[in-house]
């Protein structure tokens, strides 16, 4: 079912956790709905110098949250703002149909962390 | 180590079980409705076979009729006897929430075909309430089918009960006992039952294999047409190999393993509850299925617990809606009261005879690690 990418970020993932100096939180989902995804993002000079996630949910949900702050980490809001579902489901080696749900929620945490360290720099 | 811990969805074949069907391949291989030696001794084998599986029950042997599996038996009793029973100007059937699919899309089936189907509440540990029941009932309705022992929560209905109701106001009684045979006893005469759908592969026999009691003089329209095998209601040539170890399988089950399950199932309860906090157990802890424990565990998700318990060679399953095909959360949790993300996190651990305190340990101890570890990832989850 899982692909062994999958399975590997599922088993070992990374950037897990809370981030204690985030300057951007993101959450989308909710528990009746089986997800919630919430992403930190650390941003210094337009680039996410660090990110991390905490997420309640499946095998997927886990995976795509763990596999999406990989490819993000490091690069500009710019680039990471472009990355859609189709490249984390890609970056895993695919994802079966119905869990391709999953891999949206992870962009749009992050994209919801991102608009959150955007207002609050507005307002400085 | 691994460890099958999901015996409610299937067994393994016993090997006693084995040994008695393999002469049913490529010795004993006739047709039992040929009439030479060939013939009569797989027919003898059939025959016995039927006797085994009525005397479990106390039916007739000629009241047993056997089938694929569970699947069939419960199709045959609702649409089968149903489509006869419209003609007779009955098209209600009252069942309940928490049957098993088979009976489920076989009433949609009948709901797209002019029947009317009542599908009775359940309380928050599964049991149907008797007077809804009773008022459920209508000179419309032809028949009212039960499950006896829910397959996911294990809850084990009072049939001799609703039998009593059944046959006050002259109602066809079906259930399907595939879960809870060999496991609770069974009575058809007690408990007034007409149809009755088993199987064999959830008890130590092999797949493919089941049968239905049909009580005597009750008209079933068959749906399998052909040479008229099984008293004209199941036709096509019988699955020997499958029906003996079937029977077998029948044969050698006990009261002792039935007492062992429960005591491994009352241990494993009493630790997952003490040992893991927000845990709750879904189904009653009296008049539950020997074999069954299903949990609730909060602020971590069934399919991650099942995923991460795989990976420890551990096998169960979980009412989690991101398990299904349908990414809908279990009907039975739902029926029972729960909220959708209580039945997110619910999995079933179901054990059977060969099932040791060594893989409960071993079982346990894992559960706790994998809740644990997700439970860290999970943004719900705040320590008490």
């Amino acid at each position: 079912m899982y692909t062994e990418r999958v399975m590997k970020h599922f088993k070992h993932p990374k950037n897990q956790g809370k981030l204690k100096n985030a300057n951007g939180i993101g959450e989308v989902g909710n528990p009746t709905c089986g997800d919630v995804m919430k992403m930190y993002v650390y941003v210094e000079n337009g680039m996410i110098k660090d990110i991390s996630w905490e997420t309640y949910g499946c095998v997927a949900a886990i995976a795509t949250s763990s596999v999406l702050t990989t490819l993000v980490k490091g690069k500009t809001i710019e680039e990471a703002l472009k990355i859609t579902k189709d490249d984390v489901a890609k970056e895993l080696g695919g994802l079966p149909s119905m869990k391709m749900h999953c891999s949206i929620l992870a962009v749009d945490a992050l994209k919801k962390a991102i608009e959150d360290y955007r207002s609050k720099e507005a307002t400085i | 180590m691994r460890v099958y811990l999901d015996n409610g969805a299937t067994t393994k074949v016993d090997p006693v079980v084995v040994e008695a069907m393999k002469p049913y391949f490529s010795e004993k291989y006739g047709n039992a409705s040929s009439l030479h030696v060939f013939g009569r001794e797989t027919k003898e084998a059939l025959e016995n076979a039927r006797s085994v599986l009525a005397k479990k029950i106390n039916a007739e042997p000629d009241e047993i009729v056997f089938t694929s599996g569970g699947t069939e038996s419960d199709n045959i009793a609702l649409k089968g006897l149903l489509l006869c029973e419209k003609c007779r100007g009955k098209n209600h059937v009252i069942t309940t929430k928490i049957e098993h699919p088979a009976v489920l899309n076989s009433c949609k089936f009948l709901e797209q075909n002019g029947f009317k189907v009542t599908y009775l509440d359940v309380d928050k540990d599964g049991f149907i309430n008797l007077e809804q029941l009773k008022k459920s009932i209508s000179s419309k309705t032809a028949m009212v089918s039960v499950i006896h022992a829910n397959n996911e929560v294990g809850t084990i209905q009072d049939l001799e009960k609703i039998g009593g109701i059944c046959k006050g106001r002259n109602l066809i009684f079906h259930s399907d006992v595939v879960q809870s045979f060999t496991k609770v006893p069974i009575d058809v005469n007690k408990y007034n039952l007409d149809l009755a759908s088993l199987s064999g592969h959830k008890i130590h026999g092999p797949k493919g294999v089941g049968a239905i009691y049909v009580k005597k003089r009750l008209f079933v329209c068959p749906f399998m047409h052909g040479g008229g095998h099984e008293r004209g209601l199941r036709a096509g040539t019988e699955n020997i190999p499958g029906i003996v170890g079937f029977a077998k399988a029948v044969e050698i089950s006990s009261e002792k393993d039935v007492e062992r399950m429960k005591e491994l199932r009352d241990y494993l309860i009493e630790k997952v509850l003490s040992k893991i906090p927000k845990t709750t157990l879904n189904g009653p802890r009296n008049n539950r299925l020997c074999n069954n424990a299903h949990f609730t565990i909060d602020n971590v998700e069934g399919e991650a617990i099942l995923f991460a318990l795989d990976e420890k060679g551990i096998a169960v399953s979980t009412g989690s809606a991101c398990s299904s095909k349908s990414l809908k959360p279990s009907h039975v949790l739902l029926a029972m009261g729960r909220k959708k993300e209580e039945s997110h996190g619910s999995i079933r651990i179901t054990l059977s005879k060969f099932t040791t305190k060594k893989e409960i340990d071993y079982f346990i101890e894992n559960l706790i690690e994998v809740v644990a570890n997700l439970r860290k990832m999970s943004p719900l989850y705040k320590k008490i």
